[in-house]
């Protein structure tokens, strides 16, 4: 292919200082960056392998409480480890819901957040594309836009972003900690991905050379481990991403919602949280009631893109069952088909 | 068998007594699952480069620019192939000389007439080399407004649709029929285009020596391949060998010479050197066939007593602008139920695409889903159980002809499928059943048939004076197992055990073993390796029967059996004498004798021959959220005489999933406006994986058929797609209470209209 710079740093400052030249892209898995490259989407001149950067691969708990999530961490492993799948069962279970045994054994962290959108207009370069070619203008807007974005979306571009994993992140108020030129930061992963807006090339909110370390998640979010569950719809059983997904997460206090946390996918180009629905919710007996006004609340700006708005009901349906499953008790062990409508109802429930 | 191809030995392998019917494992199994088996690309020739094609980004129009500058000056890049250059070729790629012959694209000009179409082929020393190149390419093109999908143009009637088939066929009259009828039902059904993803993606390894062709490449029909590549290069078959020990699935793709395989051979004479040239995942979905969409419009009318009065089937499909080939997705309404009238037609629409050709069941899969739903909408209507309508409609001589069938043994497929289902169990009713979770849970079932064809074939047997057989016929393994049951087949008609019997296949220089096609490959094979046995023991038995110092003197030719390597006296088992003392005695080392096989014209004057069977499905189905599963298939199968159960449950659990697949999830997503396929990719491109399959089983129902062929085998390859995709679509709707008649159903139909 195209020939292109290779390096591979020994510390996240050589990283930073190789990554921000113009031109220049982390490598971490590959399983989304090297697809696009032979695509010819992507076309870096040089390629920053940070898989081998110390200390990125790390799971630790702080003494605050809070879980940090190294940057290169491996999607299996986080959802494998035994005491982060209890805490944050959610978390776990959008892991092992997204692509495939193989992909998840090597995909990372900080590349699941980074991962571009699944829009195959974005994929075929001999379609007009705001995202990959600024300006060319948007084939999905008037073409097969079945799969697109509902919430959020500009006439510029209606594509979703495909991640996960970060849909119960951004329920559970997770942080990006990130490295860039100017020393170290963080945000709300909420605020990691952008709407498209006039510029929907620009992905998320960070500056070249930004090197995400982390992602970390707040003591507080580990109170919703007996209530949390992430729901996704997909065209096949297993292996195929979200038309729709929602994260749920509850905090019951005497038979209340003392608070409630819920956010989609699928729907938007990030993940998208309702706090209007969390708000609905919040000292609510939980019962279908209270899940439908929630969906009606987490839906209410949502217009299609296209041809899609079946997706807008099909959400509302999907935050009310997500809703009630979670009411219903994050099952003792992550079911045998994670997040799947198929996934037995049935069985123990998680022990907090 | 060549040297490196090491089948395996083990004791399950070398049973002594008939190898017919032994469910043995697969004898290349070993050498798949440690990677020792050597497939087309696996071959590095010293010298080889590297040939990538560079694919247009326009359904229509021409080529106007190709920067062959910048891709010649990108290291490594030997040679661009354009059609200002492309080697001189002895026959127009657009020629037809016959109706099996199909139109290639091997840069004859610069006009692009599909999205994919290869538009030139860089050839280097590294794959990345020429990867690049073509990439550099970067074509400019005069765009003319792409035709796309079932409304693309002006519809017309096709000469033919198949190969060679009556686009328009009718008995009785149908209008009559319906006007006549007590309960009419007229549905419209869609399926969309399917392309081929075989796990192995089409390659070559081409080398020239002079003018003799040595290749590596998968097929499905050797010979075939042999003639084509010999009429578009100038030179005789015998100067091309071709190597295809192993194919990594074919499902119809790999049946003829595609345009790709070819431009691979013009890139080795181009540069000199050998060549190898895989398609790209995405490359698939252009020059190598599909299987195009269909808009069918079924039409049936019941009498009070609920026999059919009537059966209107009739199909639109899509074809290239630039050849024929029409889907007969109607045709299928010939055989399975009893009517007095009916009718079935054709019309098409040619659209800017590549020629759509074989897939899996071509036509019977299409028409068996639209007339298997027809057929349970119907039901309904006349307030049947879907079993109990079928069985009144069962078809006792074969519909279109009159004709009796040479075997059917449907009514045993009905009976032990459904009990094994459990299908008296079913609610008439639909949406009546849930889980325990709540699931709705839906029962369907359809009829499966394929037609029991026969081609031409030949084979080689060898007997050797150490007491060891060879067989050889240049057969092709796809993953069916051809190694395995033509062995099986090979060591019966040599009376030899497998141990003894070396069975070679594969290759273009031994004899031609037809097409692995058609569902026809074991049985016509088959018959020509049992022809060749039986002649080469009739060789042997002269021998014997004539030489008055063997204890066989005097038997006479059908006096004797062979079994266990040696001749028995029919009826005296003390006398015999083994293959090697015969051939010891008359001093030969070795005698051979060559078999074939085709179609008795006779037979198929006078009878109907099709293998059949029944589907039971169970779907579950989320209530609010339509999200569909296919939880448990059960199908029965009659196809005739079983060589090896194991590879022909395993043929029947692979057509069973494409239905699934059919039903539920396989889509080609074209852009309307460029015609360009939006998900070319295994991602996006939906086939079931194990979640979507949670439980499969396939039932060998016993069939004896006197007349399809002497060994009495009827094919298996295609007949699990028929009926299984109806059998699920009829299932989502008994689970739902909802008609899909859009394949592949989403889970958005099921959303609407609750
Ligand atoms: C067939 C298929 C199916 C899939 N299905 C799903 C699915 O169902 N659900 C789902 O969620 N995902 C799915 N994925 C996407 C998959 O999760 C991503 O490809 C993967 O998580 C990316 O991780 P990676 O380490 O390979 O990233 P890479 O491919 O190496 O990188 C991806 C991007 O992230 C950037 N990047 C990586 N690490 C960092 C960092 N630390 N800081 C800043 N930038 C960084 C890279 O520069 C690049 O732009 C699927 C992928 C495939 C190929
Ligand atoms: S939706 Fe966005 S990604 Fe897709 S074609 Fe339009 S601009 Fe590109």
């Amino acid at each position: 292919m195209n020939t292109f710079d290779y390096v591979r740093p020994a510390s996240v400052a050589d990283a930073i200082a190789a990554a921000t030249a113009p031109g220049a892209a982390y490598l971490a898995a590959g399983t989304n960056l090297l697809d696009l490259m032979k695509g010819d989407i992507a076309r870096p001149e040089r390629l920053v392998d940070i898989s081998r950067l110390p200390g990125l691969d790390r799971i630790e708990t702080l003494p605050d409480g809070a879980v940090r999530i190294g940057a290169l961490v491996r999607n299996a492993d986080l959802a494998h480890d035994a005491l982060f799948a209890k805490t944050y069962p959610a978390v776990a279970e959008a892991l092992l819901s997204g692509a495939s045994a193989q992909l998840r054994n090597a995909a990372t962290m900080g590349g699941n957040l980074m991962q571009r959108t699944r829009c195959g207009y974005f994929y075929d370069v001999a379609s007009a594309c705001n995202k990959r070619a600024p300006g060319s203008g948007c084939d999905a807007r008037a073409g097969e836009n079945r799969l697109h974005a509902v919430l959020g979306w500009s006439e510029a571009c209606i594509a979703t972003h495909p991640s996960d994993v970060c849909v119960p992140l951004a329920a559970l108020d997770a942080v990006v900690e990130i490295e860039g030129r100017d020393g170290r930061r963080e945000m709300p992963l909420e605020a990691l991905h952008r709407l498209p807006g006039d510029t929907p090339a620009q992905d998320t909110a960070l500056a070249p050379g930004d090197l995400i370390l982390a992602v970390r998640l707040p003591a507080e979010a580990a109170g919703f481990a007996a209530n949390a569950r992430y729901l996704k719809l997909r065209e096949r059983t297993s292996y195929a991403f979200a038309l729709v997904s929602a994260a749920a997460a509850l905090r019951l206090e005497g038979g209340v919602i003392a608070e409630a946390r819920l956010a989609l996918g699928g729907v938007a180009a990030k993940p998208w949280r309702s706090r209007a629905a969390e708000q609905a919710l919040a000292g609510r007996r939980p019962d279908d009631d209270a899940f439908r006004r929630a969906a009606q609340a987490a839906l209410a700006d949502a217009r299609p893109s296209g041809d899609n708005g079946f997706k807008i009901e099909l959400a509302r349906r999907l935050v009310a069952r997500a809703l009630a499953l979670a009411a219903a008790g994050t099952p003792e062990r992550l079911p045998a088909l994670p997040a799947s409508p198929f996934s037995s109802a049935a069985g123990a429930r998680h022990v907090a | 068998m060549s040297p490196e191809i090491r089948l395996s030995t083990t004791p399950a392998h070398a049973r002594h007594g008939s190898s017919i019917g032994q469910p043995l494992t697969r004898r290349d199994g070993a050498l798949k699952v440690t990677g020792g088996a050597r497939y087309a690309a696996d071959n590095h020739p010293e010298g080889m480069v590297h040939a990538v094609l560079a694919t247009s980004s326009i359904a229509r129009g021409r080529v106007t620019f190709l920067d062959l500058d910048a891709a010649k000056a990108h290291p490594g890049v030997l040679a661009v192939m354009t059609p200002a250059n492309r080697p001189p070729l002895a026959e127009d790629p657009d020629a037809k000389l016959h109706p099996f012959m199909f139109r290639l694209d091997l840069l004859q000009n610069d006009l692009v007439r599909y999205a994919g179409q290869p538009i030139a082929v860089v050839i280097a020393e590294t794959l990345e080399a020429a990867t690049e190149g073509a990439a550099l390419l970067a074509p400019r093109y005069e765009t003319l407004p792409a035709r796309v999908g079932l409304d693309g143009d002006t519809p017309f009637i096709p000469a033919a649709v198949g190969i060679g088939n009556p686009a328009e066929v009718r008995i009785g009259d149908v209008e009559a029929g319906l006007a006549g009828a007590a309960t009419r039902i007229e549905a419209v059904y869609e399926t969309p285009a399917q392309y081929h993803n075989a796990m192995e993606p089409h390659a070559i390894v081409a080398a020239w020596d002079g003018d003799a062709l040595s290749i590596d490449t998968p097929s499905q029909a050797l010979a075939m391949a042999q003639g084509r590549i010999a009429g578009l290069f100038g030179i005789a078959p015998d100067n091309i060998h071709i190597r295809s020990p192993f194919l990594g699935g074919g499902f119809g793709s790999k049946g003829f010479i595609t345009g790709p395989q070819a431009l691979g051979i013009l890139a080795a004479r181009m540069v000199g050197r050998p060549v190898k040239l895989v398609l790209r995942r995405e490359q698939m979905y252009g020059p190598v066939g599909h299987r195009a969409p269909t808009r069918q419009r079924l039409r049936l009318g019941v009498g009070r007593d609920g026999t059919l009065t009537a059966l209107g089937h009739h199909a639109k499909t899509t074809s290239s602008t630039y050849d024929d080939f029409f889907e007969p997705a109607a045709d299928v309404a010939h055989t399975l139920y009893a009517s007095p009238a009916i009718a079935t037609s054709h019309e098409a629409v040619r659209i800017d695409t590549g020629t759509p050709l074989f897939m899996r069941a071509p036509g019977e899969a299409t028409g068996s889903i639209a007339l298997e739903s027809a057929i349970d909408e119907t039901a309904w209507a006349c307030g049947m159980d879907p079993l109990a309508f079928r069985l009144k409609n069962y078809a006792e001589v074969e519909p279109i002809s009159g004709k009796p069938f040479s075997s059917k043994a449907l009514r045993e497929c009905y009976a032990q499928g459904a009990e094994r289902f459990g299908w008296s169990r079913r609610p008439f009713a639909p949406r009546q059943m849930r889980d325990e979770d709540g699931l709705l849970v839906g029962w369907g079932m359809g009829t499966a048939t394929f037609p029991a064809l026969m081609f031409q074939a030949e084979a080689r047997a060898v007997l050797k004076r150490d007491g060891t057989g060879v067989m050889e016929s240049g057969t092709h393994d796809m993953g069916q197992g051809a190694w395995t049951a033509f062995a099986q087949i090979a060591a019966d008609a040599l009376g030899l055990d497998m141990a003894r019997t070396e069975f070679r296949a594969g290759t273009s220089d031994l004899p031609d073993a037809g097409i692995a096609g058609g569902s026809a490959h074991t049985a016509t094979a088959g018959m020509a390796i049992h022809h060749a046995g039986a002649a080469v023991i009739a060789r042997l038995a002269d021998l014997a029967t004539g030489d008055a110092r063997s204890p066989l003197f005097g038997a006479g030719n059908a006096g004797v059996v062979a079994r266990d390597g040696r001749l028995f006296r029919r009826g005296d088992e003390s006398r015999s004498e083994s293959y090697g003392d015969i051939l010891a005695r008359a001093g030969l080392g070795e005698i051979d004798a060559r078999g074939t096989s085709a179609a008795d014209p006779d037979a198929q004057a006078s009878y109907a021959m099709h293998a059949h069977g029944a589907v039971f499905a169970e779907v579950k189905v989320d209530p609010d959220l339509g999200q569909i599963r296919a939880t448990r298939l059960v199908g029965a199968f009659a196809a005739g005489r079983v060589i090896n159960s194991r590879l022909v449950r395993s043929q029947y659990y692979g057509g069973m999933i494409w239905g699934v697949s059919f039903a539920l999830h396989e889509q080609a997503v074209a852009d309307p406006r460029s015609g360009r396929i939006l998900n070319a990719n295994l991602g996006e491109y939906h086939i079931p994986v194990n979640a979507d399959v949670p439980a499969l089983e396939a039932l060998i129902v016993e069939e004896h058929d006197p007349h399809v062929n002497a060994l009495g085998i009827k094919g298996v390859g295609e007949i699990g797609v028929t009926g299984t995709a109806g059998a699920v679509a009829n299932a989502v709707w008994h689970a739902t209470g909802r008609r899909c008649r859009r394949f592949p159903i989403r889970l958005d139909d099921l959303l609407t209209g609750r």
